[in-house]
């Protein structure tokens, strides 16, 4: 790629960041004003989850530069995603199990 | 004898191997901060109120106990920290560096911003008997926002070098000072992530 051409697509990725700043800050505004709403706790984390997830897919879309990135980054990531939910799956399950929801009340 | 592939990338994972190395540091840091938040779920499913009785005091929201804009204002600082790095890494791209200069420095000084604020803000819950001991609630506050305080103080230092005596290799070894830039920045963005998590469960929810 020639210096020319190759600053050109560079200042393509400057106004890309400039619009992803723009989005962030419009979903930060959006998450504490539906806070302010008060909302059953079940919505209330499903709107704020869904609301952090899309920002930090952006950041790491963009910012990270996930959306160009090579293979063996992703095979590093998808593993990171398996443990991470067995994780939560095995803690949040003692939690239940110890309810008694899994083992029916004991 | 040189480090092999600083610029290059290895034929076989397709990426430079500071790259690679610093996406596998990431991922036992998504285990630590994803273990605490496990955590902090667990003990919020068990918990009979939250924030539940602090020092005398019965609160419904965690809003009633942390202040909501200061921790508004600190993701605003925080996300635009991580476009002034990747502007950094950008401008080294063009082959601009005092621009480079201007944009890290910007991200060091907008991360002290940041701590400040934190600090304020501990100093407040402190100055009203406000500590991890005495309740659950406090506890996963301060153990999560203080690991992610620690991070963030981790992350200037890193940056600081580069802005410093660090950046003497883009006279020397451009190319490879860029992807330092570039990994520098991919655990910057981590640190940011993870706040984008922390400001709506603990503060918001």
């Amino acid at each position: 790629m020639s210096d020319a051409s190759h600053a050109e697509e560079m200042k393509r990725h400057v106004k890309i960041y400039q619009r992803v700043f723009f989005a962030l800050a419009v979903l930060t505004i959006l998450t504490v004003s539906v806070s302010y709403l008060h909302l059953p706790i079940i919505y209330a984390m499903i709107i704020a989850l869904l609301i952090a997830i899309s920002k930090s897919s952006l950041v790491a879309s963009f910012f990270m530069h996930l959306i160009s990135e090579k293979r063996a980054v992703f095979l590093v990531l998808t593993f990171t995603l398996i443990f991470l939910i067995a994780m939560f799956i095995l803690l949040i399950g003692s939690y239940y199990e110890q309810e008694g929801v899994f083992l029916g009340g004991h | 004898m040189d480090i092999p592939y600083t610029v290059t990338p290895r034929p076989d994972t397709g990426v430079y191997n500071a790259k690679l190395g610093v996406w596998l540091f990431l991922a036992s840091e998504v285990m630590l901060f994803g273990g605490l938040f496990s955590a902090y779920l667990f003990l919020r499913l068990a918990a009979p109120a939250w924030p539940g009785e602090l020092v005398g005091h019965t609160y419904h929201h965690a809003s009633e106990v942390l202040n909501v804009p200061i921790g508004t204002i600190n993701t605003m600082v925080l996300i635009t920290s991580s476009v002034t790095m990747v502007m950094a890494w950008a401008s080294l791209m063009m082959k601009q560096f005092a621009r480079f200069k201007l944009f890290l420095g910007s991200t060091i000084l907008l991360g002290l911003v940041f701590l400040i604020i934190k600090a304020f803000e501990y100093h407040e819950k402190f100055s009203h008997h406000m500590f991890p001991a005495e309740s659950t609630f406090l506890a996963v506050y301060f153990t999560l926002t203080g690991l992610h305080a620690l991070h963030v103080i981790g992350g200037l230092i890193v940056n600081s070098y580069f802005w410093g005596p660090g950046s003497k290799m883009w006279q020397t070894q451009p190319e490879r000072f860029t992807n330092r830039i570039e990994v520098a920045g991919l655990y910057w963005h981590f640190v940011d992530i993870v706040w984008i998590f922390l400001f709506p469960t603990i503060y918001l929810l």
